[in-house]
């Protein structure tokens, strides 16, 4: 029952690299950018949910959708401040850019609070469940069951409803969205707001099950979330999760047996396979520059 | 016409996930010869070109250039067994000097190594001044020596795409593939490229094809012409053979009357 | 080409001159140790920001983990003086070769890769060589391994002049010109005859190969090397040489190296401050001068341009 165990924490682990990787893919299908400020959105949505728990005294579900908020009108000002010059420029410029605006919420972050860490409150009740024999945690099961339902609403909103229309016919071709009386912008925005809520989420969810944050906790998860993301084929949602529960899966059997300190390193040796063997990732498709 | 062909394709075709964007598509071009390539947009004339070059590998059928086959070679080992060409959308080095664009096509011909030009040895020195040299002898001709210091981005597009063929040419082919070369040109540069095409064929020896949708350029300098229409070859001949030709005249209704191009 | 020829050796003569007066103001102790600290500390950048401007800048290959280089040229210099008793120099050009087969292991398969896949590939390179070093306990694992102080005013200018002269030699050529066509534009580079797979790893490699030199001057200069110390930060400590000076211009990577390692000896103590002002001015260039300070240009453009203009009277096209 063991392998059964390290499963259901290697799927845990995975839920919440889905949910940031589901960010990442987003905007990428959108305005192709690898959009690296999405770490640092997240660990805002963390240090959110630290504080309406801890100063605030709200309980998990306001924390999360307040974090969720937060982190929706942040990424709309970071689309609006800095990617919106950025749309004719080169891939590298947008790349560069990315990058910096990332290390700048970092250290402002830093030089605001310090770097110490926080330890999360504890604010779900946590009792023991024996499942098939497995040992799982009340608040495991309950932020796994958090993470799929907003999966869920994320597939509703995609395919369901006139925005997620307008941002599957944006990723499609803008221009053609553009003169079929999309507003493009607008829509830009809305994908911003839904992967940045996402990764909010995804920073409450991490906080309450790993109980440390600090204002650096952004760059791994979300170096990681990006391979999550590459590994199921950028800009596809559907892969985005698949790659996320297989990186996290991974992680937890690189752990489990004995190669604690490797476990980083697998995540870019996966990365590295996949990029040279298959870029398009597990669902994507090949294409090649038009000569 | 009892030599043997400079190139020879038979039976080539390409897949695209289903879509045959060109389909037993057959060519012999013999040495000296100047051949045009037309059809309607879409047709899949500038995907022959990235076939012949080697951007993409045929999926059927084989090229031979002078008795070889040359199908799936990197573009760059074409380049160097003697086809070479120039882009519907212009792609120079827009950076570069026009002096260098010409140089980077020189560069196979030339043999002083990495070493030879990091330690700045003999061979560095005699190679670089015979590119040097023959890069301007070249750039005279299209009349661009006067402006070769000139970034490649800041002439005028007539100049551009004149640099472009003096490229091409600097690499050194028998067989030169020009894609849409008066495109976006008035009718008074497109006479002078006329002209400079037939006179560069004289002097280097050059067997050409040339895609085209300028249809008084075409019928006017090319010997044969070949017609491909949605990824199919339709006709062959000379330019009057192809102007009445049924097929050939379908084909480009609703899109435009060739006698009355231009 | 006699002109040629001359300008090149006059260049290194002023160097060494350059060198002997610093040299003499260090040995008569007008420069204090802090400040030939710094110079001996901007020697290491510029070597890094020009062998990372050969890789981005000449050839267009856009990587993001140059500290990885400058890992491995920093512990395996440190194992040769450390624990296998070699010389410096020994150890410093072990350093560089190592990287350099580093760079062409990691480049032959990842430089079939684009613009910002090639970048994650590139960070992941590094971390990869950074993790390793994390586990391996030969090299003190985390807490680093000490190393004595060899790196000198000296040495360093010395592996500096050879990098410029050894760049700048490479991009004059029809080597250089070739890794530049690259850059401009890939399909057509390969459709004149560039081998551009060849290209794109000999570029890598040379570059590898400087910031080995780096490393092992690095390592000999600071008594002890952490795997912490070569991370992404790292990483994009040099990137920003390089943009900042622009894309494509070895002395505005050089004039950049200089100044804000300049900046950041002046901030050693905020090394938040330093850190937002850093990432502000990465940001506001690419907004604003996505070129950087000096776009493709070089200094000594400046220079040409005015001569030109003042015999010819103004630019002609010829039609």
């Amino acid at each position: 029952m063991e392998w059964l165990q390290q499963l259901f924490n290697g799927i845990s682990l995975g839920s919440i690299y889905a949910l940031i990787a589901l960010g990442y893919t987003m905007v990428y299908g959108i305005i192709k950018l690898i959009n690296f400020v999405h770490g640092e959105v997240f660990m805002i949505g963390s240090f959110t949910g630290f504080y309406a728990i801890a100063f605030w005294g709200l309980g998990f579900f306001p924390s999360l959708v307040l974090s969720m908020t937060v982190c929706a009108v942040f990424g709309v000002v970071i689309e609006r401040v800095a990617y919106k010059r950025l749309r004719n420029s080169t891939r590298i410029a947008a790349l560069i850019t990315a990058i910096g605006v990332s290390l700048f919420i970092q250290y402002v972050v830093i030089y605001i609070r310090g770097a110490q860490p926080e330890a999360y409150p504890n604010v779900l009740p946590n009792r023991t469940l024996d499942i098939f024999g497995i040992q799982i945690s009340s608040q495991s099961l309950l932020i796994l069951l958090v993470s799929v339902v907003l999966m869920i609403i994320l597939q509703f909103i995609v395919h369901r409803t006139k925005i997620g229309k307008a941002m599957r016919a944006v990723s499609f071709d803008p221009d053609a969205a553009k003169l079929m009386g999309i507003n493009v912008n607008n829509t830009i925005s809305a994908t911003f707001a839904i992967g940045s809520a996402l990764a909010g989420a995804a920073g409450v969810i991490f906080g309450v099950y790993y109980t440390k944050i600090d204002p650096l906790m952004g760059i791994i998860p979300g170096l990681k979330a990006f391979i999550a993301a590459v590994l199921g084929g950028i800009g596809i949602i559907p892969g985005a999760v698949v790659g996320g529960f297989v990186l996290g899966i991974v992680e937890t059997v690189v752990s489990a047996f004995g190669f604690s300190l490797w476990r980083d390193a697998a995540a870019f040796i996966i990365l590295i396979l996949i990029l040279i063997f298959r870029p398009s990732g597990i669902f994507g498709k090949n294409s090649k520059e038009k000569v | 016409m009892e030599d043997k062909p400079i190139l020879h394709v038979s039976q080539v075709g390409i897949n695209f996930g289903g879509l045959k964007a060109v389909d037993g598509f057959n060519l012999k071009l013999y040495p000296g010869e100047l051949i045009g390539l037309i059809g309607p947009n879409g047709a899949g004339k500038t995907t022959v070109f990235n076939l012949l070059t080697g951007v993409y590998t045929p999926t059927e059928g084989e090229i031979m250039l002078n008795g070889e086959r040359i199908n799936g070679l990197a573009p760059f080992k074409v380049t160097r067994k003697g086809i070479s060409r120039t882009f519907q959308n212009v792609r120079l080095f827009n950076e570069q000097s026009v002096l260098d664009n010409v140089k980077v096509a020189y560069h196979s011909l030339a043999r002083h190594s990495i070493i030879s030009s990091i330690f700045r040895l003999r061979n560095h020195f005699i190679g670089e001044q015979e590119m040097e040299a023959k890069a301007i002898d070249l750039l005279k001709i299209f009349q661009l020596d006067k402006v070769k210091d000139e970034k490649a981005k800041n002439l005028p597009y007539g100049g551009q795409r004149r640099l472009e063929i003096a490229r091409a040419l600097a690499a050194g082919p028998e067989l030169l593939l020009l894609d849409e070369p008066a495109a976006g040109m008035n009718p008074q540069e497109t006479n002078d490229l006329m002209e400079l095409i037939s006179f560069i064929r004289e002097q280097f020896n050059l067997t050409i094809l040339l895609i085209e949708h300028d249809m008084k350029l075409v019928m006017g300098i090319c010997e044969r012409i070949s017609v491909l229409d949605h990824g199919l070859l339709i006709a062959e001949g000379t330019p009057d053979e192809v102007r009445n030709h049924p097929k050939v005249i379908e084909a480009y209704l609703g899109e435009e009357v060739i006698s009355n191009h231009a | 080409m006699l002109k040629k020829v001359n300008t090149f050796w006059l260049a290194i003569i002023l160097a060494f001159v350059f060198y002997g007066v610093i040299q003499l103001l260090i040995s008569t102790a007008i420069i204090n140790p802090f400040y030939s600290n710094t110079l001996i500390f901007i020697c290491i950048n510029i070597i890094l920001a020009v062998s990372l401007h050969l890789v981005i800048g000449i050839t267009g290959q856009f990587s993001i983990g140059h500290a990885g280089f400058l890992a491995l040229g920093a512990y395996i210099s440190a194992i040769m003086t450390m624990e296998l008793g070699m010389p410096f120099s020994l150890a410093l050009v072990a350093g560089g070769i190592v990287a350099a087969l580093a760079g062409l292991v990691v480049g032959i398969p990842s430089l079939r890769l684009r613009g910002d896949y090639l970048a994650i590939a590139t960070l992941g390179f590094a971390e990869i060589i950074r993790i390793i070093f994390l586990n391996i306990d030969y090299v003190g694992g985390a807490a680093g391994m000490q190393v004595t102080h060899a790196t000198t005013w000296t040495t360093s200018f010395l592996c500096l002049l050879l990098t410029i002269v050894v760049i700048v030699n490479f991009t004059n050529s029809r080597h250089g010109r070739a890794c530049i066509s690259i850059r401009e534009n890939e399909i057509a580079a390969d459709a004149m005859g560039i081998n551009t797979t060849y290209y794109k790893v000999t570029a890598f490699v040379i570059g590898s190969f400087f910031a080995g030199i780096a490393g092992g001057l690095y390592a000999h200069n600071f008594y002890i090397i952490q795997p912490v110390n070569f991370g992404f930060l790292k990483s994009f400590d040099i990137l920003i040489f390089v943009v900042l000076g622009g894309l494509g211009s070895l002395s505005g990577a050089v004039i950049s190296a200089i100044l804000l390692t300049v900046v950041s000896t002046f901030l050693q103590e905020l090394p938040e401050t330093r850190m937002i002002i850093y990432s502000l001015v990465l940001v506001m260039v690419m907004l604003y001068r996505p070129q950087g300070l000096m776009g493709t240009r070089e200094i000594t453009d400046y220079f040409g341009k005015w001569k030109w203009k003042r015999i010819k009277g103004g630019n002609q096209y010829g039609g």
